[in-house]
């Protein structure tokens, strides 16, 4: 592939918002309230359709004759390359909305670096997600403010979900060789030079929070280079299942 | 309030409604109208968020991202739908934690037709063509209804259910012309379906005790064999279009009616599911009784985190 760094590189992007639409997706019907189960779907709505938007461009980018679909669907568990953040569990609405929050602050800061890519397609998608992302970011740390500061119960199953998820925040801020390649070329975002102010945000928000910032110093990598942990595979074989069930066939 | 005054009431009332005016939540109104149109409005309520559960089945393993987000929009609009019609009800004098509880106690119902299980991908197309298909011919009247509250909330929901039974159709369309093994989905999906959407109008006029006082009141403006027979008339062609048997031996034209003859409903399934025996019953309360309960520490903590805010925000207006 002529583009092979841009397309992976739009992959990194766009497996995030996969895996975690994805993730969300399970708890429609779910949810705690009414009003939570329809904002948690429509977070999920917005993420599949920003992903809609990177594959496509992706696929035209490939230049074969590759769908959205079979970059979703048909990619091996190796080839994912979306962080270790976004695919662990919902084990409970603390983890989900910890997860969430960990990651649209990151999403965010992220997205607006992207609207001055050099690449237009890439500033178009980053332009009409940021607004959908605000909006996501807004929604999470209003729940982690609630949750950390509500009743006891609340702040210790909000400070057990953050203490366990911290562990991947780090990963957010490495750099693969296509990033790097990404960047030099005025395309991709230095995603090193977002985690100071990614970690200021958020530990201003768990002190507001009454939530504990944790100080643990041993984080987790892989995701990137598409070393996921035990729970992706589950995930896939949902997210697989009629593609792989049913080959070649249209929908 | 004197015998008299009430019976002078409730004939201005009822001239109101037959005169087509509306009945907001601040008039008086008989107590039965209150309670049939909590019955029935919770009824309908509960329905959309119990519905949600046998589509969101689908929501992780859709085939494709276009039916993925489709499919999501689809469950999301009827956790809408079942939010405005808490919210209508509400204004009866009901909470919703009320009747969330008349629905987990078992005391309130829901559409018996989610109480089937979505076993294939064709299961999508079929509830929408099928299930919303039925909704929308018993709902469209309601737009109607004499509460107003009740009436301007199905306008919004009709307009979205039409929307939906068409997206159905279209994932029917979609599989019948498709590959043998696509058909054969569709097909199977078709035969498990078809009866419980007949079922879903309700039981013959003969036994539908909620008829006829429900007509005087416009919650309802045909019976349920003329609302039957409507459904089958419409949904028989749209089969034959794309080329999809409808499961029943003894469906015919009957020329000098002008509709379908249709075989005998196995009214003894009806009845079993009605009386929560049916093949999802017990899994549908689960799931809904198991995240009311899994979130009651959310919502606690919302609510006191919500009265630590007040508290701040009336110590510093101090």
């Amino acid at each position: 592939m002529k583009n092979e760094n841009l397309y992976k590189y739009i992959l990194g992007i766009a497996d995030n918002s996969l895996i975690l639409g994805q993730r969300l997706g399970e708890l429609t019907g779910h949810g705690p309230t009414l009003e939570t189960d329809i904002a948690c779907t429509n977070i999920s709505l917005d993420l599949f359709g920003q992903v809609r938007s990177y594959y496509q461009y992706a696929a035209k980018i490939a230049g074969d004759d590759r769908t959205e679909d079979d970059i979703a669907m048909l990619r091996k568990e190796r080839e994912y390359l979306n962080v270790l953040l976004v695919e662990q569990p919902n084990t409970d609405f603390a983890y989900t909305i910890g997860r969430q929050f960990l990651f649209d602050v990151y999403h965010l800061a992220f997205l607006k670096e992207l609207q001055k890519s050099t690449d237009l397609n890439l500033a178009a998608i980053a332009n009409k997600s940021v607004k959908e992302v605000s909006y996501h970011e807004r929604f999470s740390s209003d729940w982690v403010k609630r949750l950390g500061d509500g009743t006891e119960e609340s702040n210790s199953k909000m400070q057990e979900a953050i203490n366990d998820l911290w562990t991947y925040t780090d990963e957010l801020f490495h750099q693969t060789e296509a990033d790097k390649a990404m960047v030099k070329a005025g395309i991709g975002v230095d995603v090193t030079k977002l985690k100071d102010g990614y970690y200021k945000q958020v530990n201003e928000l768990l002190e507001e929070a009454a939530l504990k910032i944790p100080e643990s110093k041993y984080f987790q990598k892989g995701g990137k280079e598409g070393i996921h942990t035990e729970h992706l595979g589950y995930l896939l074989s949902d997210l697989q299942y009629m593609q792989r069930t049913y080959p070649n066939m249209e929908w | 309030m004197s015998e008299e005054h009430i019976k002078n009431l409730e004939e201005q009332f009822e001239a109101r409604i037959a005169r087509d005016e509306k009945i907001e939540p601040k008039d008086w109104m008989p107590e039965k109208y209150r309670k049939t149109h909590i019955r029935q409005m919770s009824q309908h309520a509960h329905s959309e968020i119990v519905g949600m559960l046998p589509e969101g089945n689908w929501i992780t393993r859709a085939p494709s991202l276009r039916r993925k987000v489709a499919l999501l929009a689809k469950v999301q609009d009827e956790a809408g739908h079942g939010l405005y019609l808490y919210s209508a009800t509400e204004t009866l004098g009901i909470s919703r934690d009320e009747m969330y509880e008349q629905l987990h106690t078992g005391k309130a119902k829901y559409s018996s037709i989610f109480n089937y299980p979505t076993i294939t991908w064709a299961d999508m197309g079929a509830i929408g063509w099928l299930v919303d298909g039925a909704a929308i011919i018993n709902q469209v009247p309601l737009c109607n209804t004499s509460y107003g509250p009740y009436a301007r909330a199905m306008i919004r929901v009709c307009k979205e259910e039409s929307f939906h039974q068409r997206q159905g159709y279209e994932i029917m369309i979609k599989l019948a012309n498709g590959t043998p093994e696509q058909k054969e989905m569709a097909q199977d999906a078709l035969n498990r379906w078809w009866w419980p959407s007949l079922m879903m109008l309700g039981p013959t006029d003969d036994v539908s005790v909620h008829t006829e006082q429900s007509m005087k009141w416009k919650l309802k403006r045909k019976s349920n064999d003329d609302l039957r027979q409507q459904f089958i008339d419409q949904t028989v062609p749209q089969a034959d279009l794309i080329g999809l048997t409808i499961p029943d031996p003894d469906l015919k034209w009957n020329e000098e009616r002008g509709s379908y003859d249709f075989g005998e409903i196995d009214w003894d399934e009806f009845w079993q599911v009605v009386k929560g025996h049916g093949p999802m019953n017990k899994e549908r309360m689960k799931a809904r009784v198991g995240a009311w309960e899994r979130g009651e520490w959310v919502r606690d903590a919302a609510m006191a985190y919500a009265e630590k805010n007040k508290n701040r925000k009336d110590k510093q207006a101090v």
